[in-house]
């Protein structure tokens, strides 16, 4: 079954065209990926299906449980269930910890707070009274960005980077966390160029030059990104003699 | 005044700080108008007060070697809608000698009244004081505010302070503070407002690191929204070798709000550090796209970055 649906989707800034009719089924509680080099696209895509500023104005459609969202603000898009984890999450001086957690969830109670904190491995004692600021490492801070999701329980939950300037042991927290959501019945889009990120994921479609190059299940995509499309040097432009194979 | 009608009017100030009976071991002070209506002292405090036509003289002493266990609560304010209140403090912390003073400044009903307060502040040698002043104000922000305060800070003694006026409309803010700081002392001011409607806020903080390794660091903290309008001066001058100065501005505009900040830093000492930071602007895209993406709604997560920042 289909949760979300990208129909045809271009997006151009001037005469820059950054995403090229994109057509992309995301399968209701699966764990896919977004796999790219550099500068694919990969984060403009995942930015365009949130509804951010800038990432507006593209032809085509998306369609969320059926619905088009092309014209739903970004809390319109939250309402329904749709969220994202930025690369680098924002730090907000003097907001507490549990404030943070507490804002997408339904429940407002320290019990969600405590449940969030200890699912990505922080201790809620330590954390409780802290704030979302600079203080925090670039780990925990992630770790938190992911605290306040799971309190959000979203239906489809976008993940940009998620590995992105963290230490080894956050990201052992944060792939425990993308399977407890899988548990919980989220969809998650990986968004990524990492191969040990591609892994937690069951299908992956390969977007090179702002274009949906290839899409399939593992291994199959794993071996086909490691092996081909991180070396390669074509800098952006699908190697179309590779694609066709 | 009448016994009855002091009691009356002394239950109202503190209803309008939420604050009620407090234990025998927490020092307070009361001042309504010129009057002072409560007082209650622990060991090692002193108060005097001299009344006068607009307002009321204050000497407090913190004795030598002694540590107020608890923040000695203040309440200066007017309940009436029209007046004015000038009080005028000398304050010593005496060496060796530990307080936090918590002030609350009350106007719940202002429509015209003047608030000038005119402080002097000596910390001798390693003494320290935690002075809180938090304003509560009425919804229309009729209120003038002219705190004047000047702060000794003699060697290795330690002073900081916070200005907060979160709630009520500000009104008209001439705030200014000025500190002299020796050898190893330190100085920290927090000023957070939020500012609304007509209020014209003006922050004016300075602090001359005299001594070698002394350390200032002057933060200001504003929101703003309608048609107010604040200018923040804040300025660190560092004479001592090995003094430490920091100035951080930042200030949130919305509406039609206007905002200025001019942080100064002078350094005249080869061996002394000094920065400044400064930030104007509306609310931060990603702050405002990470919560939008939660769900929460523009004026939402507005209201959330604006109380952190002035948390």
């Amino acid at each position: 079954m289909t949760i979300l649906e990208l129909k045809n989707l271009t997006l151009a800034r001037g005469d820059k065209v950054l995403l090229k009719n994109i057509n992309m089924e995301i399968w209701k509680g699966y764990v896919h990926a977004i796999v790219g080099p550099n500068g694919a696209g990969k984060s403009t895509l995942a930015h365009t299906i949130m509804g951010l500023g800038g990432y507006r104005d593209f032809t085509g459609d998306i369609l969320f449980e059926g619905k088009s969202i092309k014209n739903l603000s970004i809390d319109e898009r939250a309402r329904l269930g749709l969220t994202l984890v930025f690369q680098e999450p924002a730090r907000f001086e003097g907001l507490g910890v549990s404030e943070f957690i507490l804002a997408g969830s339904k429940k407002k109670s320290k019990d969600v707070v405590i449940d969030a904190l200890s699912k990505v491995g922080l201790d809620p004692l330590k954390y409780l009274n802290r704030a979302v600021d600079k203080t925090l490492s670039g780990g925990e801070r992630k770790r938190i960005e992911l605290a306040s999701v799971y309190a959000m329980h979203p239906a489809l939950l976008l993940m940009d980077e998620p590995d992105s300037g963290i230490d080894i042991d956050s990201i052992k927290y944060i792939f425990q966390i993308i399977q407890e959501l899988k548990k919980e019945g989220t969809t998650i889009i990986l968004v990524t160029h990492s191969p040990e990120v591609l892994k937690q994921a069951e299908h992956a479609f390969l977007i090179c030059g702002g274009t949906i190059v290839d899409k399939g299940e593992m291994p199959k995509m794993f071996d086909y990104f490691s092996g081909k499309c991180s070396p390669c040097k074509h800098v952006g432009i699908p190697d179309k003699t590779e694609i066709s194979k | 005044m009448q016994t009855n009608d002091k009691e009356k009017l002394l239950a109202k100030l503190l209803a309008s700080i939420n604050q009620h009976k407090m234990p025998p071991d927490v020092a307070h002070v009361e001042i309504h108008g010129n009057e002072v209506l409560g007082l209650h002292l622990v060991d090692g405090l002193l108060v005097e007060s001299e009344s006068f036509e607009e307002g009321v003289k204050v000497k407090i002493v913190v004795k030598k070697d002694t540590t107020i266990k608890n923040p000695v609560r203040f309440c200066f304010g007017m309940i009436p809608e029209n007046g004015v209140q000038k009080i005028i403090i000398s304050t010593t912390i005496e060496e060796n000698a530990h307080a936090s003073f918590l002030a609350s400044c009350t106007f719940p009903n202002a429509k015209n009244i003047e608030h000038i307060m005119n402080a002097t502040i000596t910390l001798e040698k390693n003494s320290s004081l935690k002075y809180l002043e938090r304003h509560i104000h009425g919804p229309e922000g009729g209120v003038t505010i002219v705190p004047e305060t000047k702060v000794f800070i003699k060697e290795e003694a330690s002073f900081s302070t916070e200005f907060e006026l979160i709630k009520g409309a500000a009104g008209v803010i001439n705030l200014f503070y000025h500190a002299e700081v020796e050898k190893n002392g330190t100085v920290d001011m927090k000023t957070r407002i939020f500012g609304r409607l007509n209020d014209r806020i003006h922050i004016k903080e300075s602090a001359h690191l005299v001594g070698e390794g002394s350390v200032g660091v002057l933060t200001s903290h504003i929101a703003l929204r309608d048609n107010a309008t604040a200018s923040i001066e804040n300025e660190i001058v560092a004479d001592g070798a090995f003094a430490r100065g920091h100035v951080d501005c930042k200030e949130i505009v919305q509406g039609n709000a206007k905002a200025r900040a001019i942080p100064v830093v002078q350094v005249n000492n080869p061996k002394a550090h000094v920065t400044h930071e400064a930030a104007i602007g509306s609310v931060d895209s990603k702050q405002l796209e990470t919560l939008l993406s939660r769900g929460l709604t523009e004026d939402e997560a507005t209201e959330l970055i604006i109380q952190g920042l002035l948390k």
